[in-house]
């Protein structure tokens, strides 16, 4: 379990809620007096992408539901990106996606395409919060 | 990192980095930024290899494995058969620890492969490979 010791109450709740793991803390230890914002600078062209990407896969789904290496490459970059801002059941969701496209298994990966947006949306809500 | 610096007297380290997703290139670019390297960003190796043949001077290229048209791989392998380009360190990353990836990378000629997310300590051990 990742123990963190930061006074900021909010941040504190979003790890602990598991939404985040340490390499988020990664992120803001690199944000500096040169780039005082980079932590915000960063989730803000997550969020652009991602919300790109989850349109894509979106219809994806629809227009080619067998095209799994389709699939897969976008949720390829999605996890990605996930990983890198520390997004951990994001992240997890995104692996559940692909090992449904690894097993050409269209109904699984409808299922799990709709947790991955639930936690992206829950995921933006929490930041936003956080930033203000 | 600076005292590196220092001692390739009035070199400046220039980075380039590559990786089609911007999030990463944010990431890599504060990274080596932080340690005191000038970096430049592109988003596939089509574009590095149009800057190559314009900035000579790139102490090191990092690239990530899996991008679209063009691979890391198969910009690592563009930098090494060229004659112009083939001294400069190329590493790798990427997200997945795939094994044969790595090894295929490394017998291409790659300096080193880290795995994503990377962080300031990845980097600081390649300050000693910058040309």
């Amino acid at each position: 379990m990742f123990i963190y010791t930061r006074p900021a109450y909010q941040f504190c709740q979003v790890v602990l809620q598991g939404y985040l793991d340490e390499q988020f803390y990664q992120l803001e230890e690199l944000q500096d007096e040169s780039s005082p914002n980079f932590v915000e600078e960063v989730v803000t062209l997550f969020f652009r992408d991602s919300s790109r990407l989850v349109a894509n896969i979106d219809q994806a789904l629809q227009k080619y539901p067998q095209d799994f290496r389709r699939l897969d490459n976008f949720m390829h970059q999605l996890k990605g990106s996930a990983s890198s801002i520390g997004a951990a059941k994001m992240k997890n969701e995104c692996t559940s996606f692909r090992e449904f496209c690894n097993k050409e298994n269209r109904e699984g990966c409808l299922r799990s395409f709709q947790k991955v947006k639930k936690e992206h949306a829950v995921l933006k809500q929490k930041l936003e919060n956080y930033f203000q | 990192m600076s005292s590196y610096a220092e001692g390739r007297g009035e070199q400046e380290i220039h980075v380039l980095a590559v990786d089609d997703s911007s999030v990463d290139r944010a990431l890599i670019a504060k990274i080596l930024r932080s340690s005191n390297y000038r970096v430049t960003t592109v988003d596939s190796g089509k574009r590095a290899l149009e800057l190559l043949t314009l900035e000579p001077n790139i102490s090191m290229i990092i690239t990530d494995y899996w991008m679209p048209e063009m691979t890391g791989y198969e910009l690592l392998k563009s930098v090494k058969e060229s004659s112009k380009l083939r001294e400069i360190p190329v590493v790798v990353m990427s997200s997945e620890n795939v094994p044969n990836r790595i090894n295929r990378c490394l017998e291409e000629g790659a300096e080193d492969f880290l795995l994503k997310p990377v962080r300031p300590s990845d980097v600081s051990r390649l300050c000693s490979r910058m040309r």
